[in-house]
């Protein structure tokens, strides 16, 4: 089983190093989801199970009414499953209360939205501090400012969204969910409001965040144009999975 | 989150929509400063009531006939005896009548009060100038009379009148006193009174004709040695009275004891003053649905925030207390303003004229910390549907809503 190590894989190493590389950081076992309108039932996920390493950066596709903005928020920890299991780092996810699962949204996943979802009257630094505002976190300077010169926003920390770019108001985006070093990154259509330029710019961002630093990224998105920089492609229509092909990613350049 | 960043968010938040945030403030600002001004004007008129009467004197016992009876001034006289009344230090029979003072042009209609020497006392009379009644004056029923101070201002002005005369009836009075100004302009005050010698009242103003002894008063003015005694003096001066008059049934007279009189009326003023708080009360209620809907509002304008910092990890208890704080901080905020303008709003009132009337005003620092204490719990009570509306919303659908 993931994750439970017996005694004599600890003495042997290589199969230590194999066990440590299956362990998905999110692991989906039959997941149905299903919303009630009224009388009718919609059954927005069907039977869907896959597995993410940790380390991977991944693209979730389909067409809209596909149920992959379901995934998304069963994923994101904003809504629960129907039916079937959702462990993420080994936590069975289905199984919490609303206040477990906001501790999990802060702990452990860090979102960026297609619209950016700042605070419009706060500053690019208030953006950034705030999930650090809902845990009793220390060093809340360095954190911040750690954040923003990772996206490159150092100067513009005491600007306002409505004083920003709309690649600049993403990049607070990229800050504010780095800031807790969450486990995965959850980035819902995060080139969609965006030119191309600006959306490569977010693209390398996110991209160079995977590659240098290990982090699992999943990206919800349409465009085949995003989805070819990632190394895998998990392929939703009509609530269950239709593809899940692994490839060799493009990388981005500007 | 941290109380601190609790309160600095809320703080945020208000001075984003300064505007709103203001015309809630302003409804607890008024409701506040409504309830200290009308306490501060009733506990005013309270005190103004109680002083009057103390100014009486609390020692003091009225006795008057009950109708179609008598008291004598030899039932006054006789109150004075040490041994079926020790309590009673002074009396001071009076007889009340009007008339007309006339000071060369000047004429004034006037209450007319015949008295004796031991009023001074009794009522604890000052004198601006000359002397009071003496008993010479009442056994030889003279012609002289003592001012109130309103009515020697009336006929003489500023000068003083010792020395000089006025007519009543044609009768020439020499004045030989005038009272110091007692304050309080009501009716019955001091101020307004002219004072002659009982006998002189009956005999030469009345125009009656009995023997001395037998001069129907109408009331009699007793002090007795202290204020613990009034009881005593009371039960005395009935089994006195009662022998005199040879009563076996019911008493011929009343006896009234001033502080009796004091007590009733703080009672009435108080429930005056609970009236004037409730109405008070009711603006601060208002202002309160006020505070309520202005949060509905903001919890509406502000779904999608609720959804962000949802996603970020906010709690439902987090999202509560942002909103409880807003509105707490809302209505303490204008719970300090009100005070400050209702303490203001008092002093600026207090020894206005109406009329005949000073206003007066008592502020009271009890009732400024209950109003601030009850605003921020109309905040808080107030405050509590629209956070739990904004609580409760689901992340998903806060997050979508345009």
């Amino acid at each position: 089983m993931a994750g439970h190590l017996a005694v004599e894989d600890v003495l042997r190493p290589d199969r230590l190093r194999i066990e440590l590389l299956d362990n998905p950081i999110i692991k989906i076992e039959d997941v149905t989801k299903i919303y009630k309108l009224g009388n009718i039932e919609v059954v927005a996920l069907n039977n869907v199970s896959f597995t993410i390493n940790r380390g991977e950066i991944i693209s979730i596709m389909g067409p809209s009414g596909s149920g992959k903005s379901t995934l998304m928020n069963i994923l994101g920890c904003l809504d629960i499953t129907s039916a079937g299991n959702y462990y993420l780092e080994g936590l069975n996810v289905s199984a919490m209360k609303d206040n477990q699962l906001a501790e999990i949204r802060n702990k452990k996943v860090g979102f960026v939205f297609q619209t950016y979802n700042l605070l419009p009257r706060s500053t690019a630094w208030s953006n950034v501090e705030l999930p650090l505002l809902y845990s009793n976190a220390s060093n809340i300077k360095l954190k911040v400012s750690t954040a923003l010169s990772q996206v490159g926003l150092t100067d513009r920390a005491h600007h306002k969204p409505t004083e920003l770019s709309g690649g600049q108001q993403q990049r607070v985006g990229i800050a504010r969910a780095l800031v807790k070093n969450p486990s995965i990154l959850l980035a819902d259509e995060p080139t969609g409001n965006l030119d191309s330029e600006s959306g490569n710019e977010i693209m390398k961002i996110i991209q160079n965040l995977n590659r240098e630093t290990g982090l699992t990224v999943i990206i919800v998105t349409h465009e085949t144009s995003i989805a070819k920089y990632t190394d895998r492609i998990i392929s939703v229509l009509d609530g269950s999975i239709v593809s899940d092909i692994r490839q060799k990613a493009a990388t981005v350049t500007t | 989150m941290t109380l601190w960043a609790t309160f600095m968010t809320a703080l945020n938040s208000l001075s984003a929509n300064r505007l709103r945030a203001f015309l809630a403030l302003l409804g607890i600002i008024i409701g506040v400063s409504a309830v200290i001004s009308l306490m501060s004007i009733g506990r005013g008129s309270q005190a103004t009531i109680t002083d009057r009467i103390q100014n009486l004197g609390t020692n003091l016992l009225s006795i008057s006939p009950q109708p179609d009876e008598v008291l004598t001034l030899e039932d006054a006289f006789s109150l004075i005896d040490p041994i079926h009344t020790p309590s009673v230090k002074a009396v001071a029979p009076q007889i009340s009548t009007s008339g007309t003072l006339i000071a060369g042009k000047e004429r004034r209609r006037t209450q007319i009060i015949g008295t004796t020497p031991e009023a001074l006392s009794v009522r604890s009379f000052t004198m601006k100038s000359g002397t009071f009644i003496s008993v010479p004056h009442v056994t030889d029923s003279q012609e002289v009379i003592v001012l109130g101070s309103q009515v020697a201002t009336d006929l003489f002005g500023d000068r003083d009148s010792v020395g000089e005369y006025i007519r009543i009836n044609s009768k020439r009075y020499t004045i030989i006193g005038i009272l110091a100004p007692e304050g309080g302009t009501s009716f019955g005050s001091v101020d307004r009174q002219a004072m002659v010698p009982i006998t002189t009242a009956y005999y030469r103003i009345l125009g009656d004709k009995t023997v001395h002894g037998e001069i129907p008063v109408q009331s009699i003015n007793v002090e007795a040695h202290n204020h613990t005694l009034m009881e005593k003096a009371s039960e005395e001066i009935q089994v006195l009275l009662r022998l005199r008059h040879k009563i076996s049934d019911e008493d011929d007279f009343v006896i009234l004891n001033l502080s009796d009189v004091i007590e009733t009326l703080e009672e009435t003023t108080q429930t005056i003053v609970i009236f004037l708080g409730i109405i008070a009360g009711i603006s601060l209620l208002v202002a309160g649905i006020g505070i309520m809907n202005i949060m509905l509002v903001s919890v509406t304008e502000r779904t999608r925030e609720i959804g962000i910092r949802k996603a970020m990890g906010a709690t439902k208890q987090d999202i509560l207390f942002q909103f409880v704080t807003e509105s707490v901080l809302l209505s303490f905020v204008g719970g300090i303003i009100g005070i400050v303008f209702g303490i203001g709003i008092s002093q600026l009132i207090n020894g206005m004229n109406l009329g005949n009337q000073m206003l007066r005003t008592v502020i009271s620092y009890d009732i400024a910390l209950l109003a601030l204490l009850v605003s921020s719990a109309i905040g808080l009570f107030f405050g509590i549907y629209p956070a739990i509306r904004a609580s409760a919303l689901h992340p998903i659908d806060a997050l979508r809503y345009e």
